[in-house]
């Protein structure tokens, strides 16, 4: 049932990493009785494991509470979760774009970190209004004071009524609703009889209903039976069922106006049809003109992703394209390797969604696989005057043809305890930053802002960050364009053959430091074998460094007395099976292990 | 023709590096388990089983005593066809072989030893596990000797902690000094479950490489001095191949009784749980499937300084060696693992060092 316009709130609640997002999403799901207390698990609204487990938002979620609030009035509350993570930067403002306010959670120990800023400022491009909230009072460390002081300071938000909770024991949660209701405007210019005009913030693939998208009217009406059309693809629906998301499940109603959250399913059979940030209108009415702020989403980050065993190649296909019917941003298309045979070109929006995918794909998928070094997106320029995109390093052309070449420089941000700006500093340095400006956002946090080539931040640097501020720093990116570099390809060679699959693109300083610790980690992880291997890596035809591995002299069984015979057949057999495992090129095995290492070469080390 | 296993599971105290089944044991337990070895061998016992070697292992049969021994032997002489040369060997230590044991095993027929010396090193023996000297060593082979059996066996370990390649020759030496007929020479294996496993990282064990090199020495000294490198850890003067322990290499029949032993017994492997109480208790042996098959012969030949015969296999199995097999040894034969003479394929000392490469790939 559709209630007064003036009474929905739409609101998403924003926070960094950790400070409790999802336990405040429950608690609320809690006191406005949307869920039944013996079916509460723990952040309901993070129904993937792996969202548990990491304790992030990978998927935007939306649920419908009601709310009898102190005014005596019953409140129509549209919760809109979003992806707490900067990959999924798209994904989160078209889900505050669906808003009108936003509940900002800081803890009450850690304070303010890169990615509250980050959301902060990403709010606020919204118009949003904020409801500052600190959360785990109930900490020890817990220093609320302090807190709201550094938010007043710092965001420039009035802090001294703001809540202090503790979504973990439930403690003044209720006083998060109040506000809401009380500081969030409602839904303004609501027209129901206005071109519809709605904003997909979020789609899902269902297995019965197709895709079902989530949608925040802005103006009009829409219901079953109707034809829509999605104005950014134009292509063209007949509505199934319009309705209502409940923490418990979807809830159909007779139509979706103005001002309203909800869903629509109409036989949508990819989300790449419902593509977030795209406007829903009706072909019986049409919009002039779309909702502003949809974008294309491009992946940033590619990497060849191989089954270990060449026999689940189609296993590793359909699970690929499972995920993407629920993943409109994950890009996939077939490739060959000469080292790893059949695979797939990932395209991903940073690192973390292709560590999520690989992880979802190993885990839920059950496949053993091999991933090859990631690479951005770089632009060559040839000396015919035409322009390449290149993503995957076997692509590169022959160097006597490249003009010249362009990689993505990000706009970097990394807030830190100010201990470690001097080591944050030579990381960046490291890493070919380029300083940009150092604010001290209170007198021991600092926001240390550089420009950093995006293939540097790819190599492990988010590991590097934490280690060298003891996990106290959070990172923040953007990419902003493209600039000119002195960029090289290297390759790997094992007795004497290239292994496609491990060359990569780099810029020319680095280029002989990365190649010495390339070698010495696949001579570290490939295992002696019977004849000796040289570990070669090379810039066209000259080799940069070289390692060896000796061949390996004692594999026996000198025992073979009290006539076991069978124990010893079996270790052959094992022995045999372990060499399956390994990838074999020429005469060389590399085991996967060898691969996963080159991955993740430690910089401190 | 079939061999019989003994087992043993004495030991007057337990060798840090050792995972055979065995503990110390008193007269009591002794007595009770002679009389189950003869009840077990009863099962067998069978005037038309033609038995040519018989072998004592361990444990320690010495510190069962010899008269023990003496009653097995002449069980099995009475109800099996046990051949008037068969061979009959026990093991022994250096410690606990003294006048009796020695006058006493020579009257039951024994006819071979094998004794464990493992280095004539004092520093090696005492990490080892062995307290007595290489003095001890010499007396007990002179015993032996005095008594008439000459076919005397040393085990001899390589890569023991602190060993050297001078320490390693300074037993070779010793060895050599005593004009023994047998040498077991064996790379220590650090074994699951022992204080070597423990200790490992503690132990002053020498290298792979090293111990590579040592293997290699030694069979390049022994065979200079006349010894055949006739399996992978075993070097013989010519005649003196242990002929019970090659059953083993060429697949032939054998019936293991006590504790852990194995047989392999009418086409079938079988064996007794690692457990005293159920040995005594006439608990039945463990099936482990069928044996013989050609994949088996051709793991356990290649073991063999003579390798896997072609004729020979065509004799057992009534068919030719897979072609395969030759192609695949092709690239090993380039780099010097491994040698053919016509139909017969065998590894150099080199290649056995790699045998378990070398043979799980020609053969899966």
């Amino acid at each position: 049932m559709a209630s007064k316009k003036e009474n929905i709130r739409n609101f998403s609640i924003i926070a960094h990493i950790d400070h409790g997002k999802s336990t405040l999403a429950d608690r609320l799901l809690e006191i406005t009785d949307s869920v039944a207390k013996r079916d509460m698990s723990d952040q309901i609204l993070d129904d993937m494991d792996l969202e548990r487990e990491r304790g992030i938002t990978i998927k935007a979620h939306a649920v419908k509470l009601n709310y009898k609030a102190k005014d005596g009035e019953e409140y129509e509350l549209n919760l809109i979760d979003t992806p707490g993570h900067v990959d999924f930067n798209y994904e989160v403002s078209r889900s505050l774009a669906a808003c009108e306010g936003a509940v900002l959670i800081i803890d009450a120990s850690q304070g303010i970190e890169a990615q509250t800023l980050a959301n902060t400022y990403l709010a606020l491009d919204h118009d949003l209004e904020l409801v500052p909230v600190i959360n785990k009072i109930d900490l020890p460390a817990a220093e609320p004071d302090r807190v709201a002081a550094e938010v007043e300071e710092v965001i420039g938000l009035d802090c001294m009524g703001a809540p202090r909770v503790s979504a973990k024991t439930g403690e003044n949660v209720a006083d998060v609703l109040e506000r809401i209701v009380s500081d969030i405007p409602a839904p303004s210019d609501c027209d129901d009889k206005a071109p519809l005009k709605a904003l997909i913030f979020d789609s899902v693939y269902d297995n019965y209903k197709g895709v079902i998208v989530y949608v925040r009217v802005m103006q009009g009406t829409l219901r079953a039976g109707e034809t829509m059309r999605m104005m950014a693809t134009g292509a063209e629906f007949n509505v199934v069922e319009v309705g209502y998301m409940r923490a418990t499940g979807l809830e159909p109603c007779k139509e979706l106006s103005s001002g309203e959250v909800g869903y629509i399913t109409a036989s949508i059979k990819t989300v790449r049809d419902a593509k977030v940030g795209d406007t829903v209108t009706k072909v019986q009415n049409l919009a002039s003109e779309p909702l502003p702020g949809y974008r294309k989403v491009n992946p940033m980050v590619y990497c060849g992703v191989y089954p270990a065993d060449g026999a689940d190649y189609e296993a590793l296909r359909d699970a690929l394209e499972k995920l993407q019917l629920n993943d409109a941003s994950l890009s996939y298309e077939p490739e060959t390797s000469g080292a790893l045979g059949f695979g797939f070109r990932c395209g991903f929006l940073g690192l973390l969604h292709l560590e999520i995918i690989q992880e979802r794909l190993e885990r839920e998928y059950n496949l053993d696989l091999v991933t090859t070094v990631p690479s951005v997106v770089y632009k060559i320029h040839l000396t015919d005057g035409s322009v390449v995109e290149i993503d995957n390093p076997t692509h590169y052309p022959e160097q006597a043809s490249i003009d010249y070449c362009e990689e993505p420089i990000t706009n970097a941000h990394i807030y830190s305890p100010a201990d470690y700006v001097g080591s944050i500093m030579d990381l960046c340095q490291d890493r070919r930053g380029i300083f940009k400006d150092m604010k001290y956002i209170t007198p021991d946090r600092v926001d240390i802002h550089y420009e950093l080539p995006l293939n540097e931040i790819i190599y492990d640097f988010f590991d590097a960050l934490k280690s060298r501020t003891r996990g106290y720093a959070s990172f923040d990116y953007e990419i902003f364009e493209y600039r000119r570099s002195s960029l090289q390809k290297v390759d790997v060679l094992l007795n004497g053959d290239i292994i496609d699959a491990l060359s990569f693109i780099i810029h020319s300083e680095k280029a002989m430091s990365r190649a010495r610790k390339i070698a010495e980690k696949l001579k570290e992880h490939i295992p002696r074998q019977m004849f000796e291997i040289p570990i070669q890596v090379a810039i066209g035809s000259k080799v940069i460094a070289r390692e060896t591995v000796k061949a390996m002299r004692k594999d026996v069984l000198a025992k073979c007395y009290g006539g076991d015979i069978t124990r010893k057949k079996k270790l052959l057999e094992k022995q045999k099976e372990g060499k399956k495992r390994m990838r074999q090129f020429g005469t060389v095995e590399v085991p996967q292990e060898a691969f996963m290492a080159v991955l993740k070469l430690d910089d401190n080390g | 023709m079939t061999g019989i296993y003994i087992h043993i599971p004495f030991c007057s105290s337990k060798c840090p590096y050792c995972d055979f089944y065995s503990f110390k044991g008193d007269e009591k337990q002794k007595d009770s388990y002679l009389k189950a070895v003869l009840s077990a061998l009863e099962g067998y016992a069978d005037k038309s089983i033609k038995v040519d070697t018989l072998y004592f292992g361990g444990g320690t049969p010495s510190v069962f005593g010899g008269d023990r021994i003496g009653r097995i032997v002449t069980y099995i002489r009475e109800s099996f066809g046990l051949r008037e040369n068969a061979e009959i060997t026990v093991e022994c230590n250096p410690s606990s072989t003294d006048e009796a044991f020695v006058r006493e095993v020579k009257r039951a027929g024994v006819n071979r030893v094998s004794m464990g010396m493992q280095s004539a090193v004092d520093r090696e023996r005492k990490i080892l596990g062995r307290p007595s000297g290489r003095e001890d060593i010499k007396r007990a082979v002179t015993l032996f000797k005095n008594e008439g059996i000459d076919n005397i066996s040393l085990d001899l370990m390589l890569g023991v902690p602190y060993q050297t390649p001078e320490s390693l020759d300074e037993s070779i030496d010793f060895i050599l000094s005593l004009g023994v007929k047998h040498i077991s020479a064996y790379m220590l294996k650090i074994e699951k479950g022992t204080p070597f496993e423990r200790d490992e990282e503690k132990l002053a064990l020498p290298d792979e490489d090293t111990v590579a090199d040592m293997y290699l020495h030694t069979s390049e000294r022994l065979r200079k001095e006349g010894f055949i490198h006739y399996e992978i850890s075993n070097f013989a003067l010519g005649g003196f191949y242990s002929r019970h322990n090659t059953k083993y290499w060429q697949c032939e029949e054998y019936i293991g009784i006590g504790p852990s032993a194995h047989s392999y017994y009418k086409g079938k492997r079988f064996y007794y749980s690692r457990s005293f109480e159920d040995f005594l208790s006439g608990k039945e042996p463990v099936c482990d499937g069928e044996g013989g098959s050609e994949e088996e012969y051709i793991m356990l030949s290649l073991r063999l300084g003579e390798g896997l015969d072609g004729k020979k296999f065509t004799e057992r199995y009534g068919k030719c060696l897979d072609k395969a097999l030759f192609e695949k040894a092709e690239k090993y034969k380039k780099i010097g693992l491994l040698k053919t003479e016509g139909d017969r394929i065998f590894l150099t000392p080199e290649g056995f060092l790699l045998s378990n490469s070398i043979i799980s790939d020609l053969l899966y």
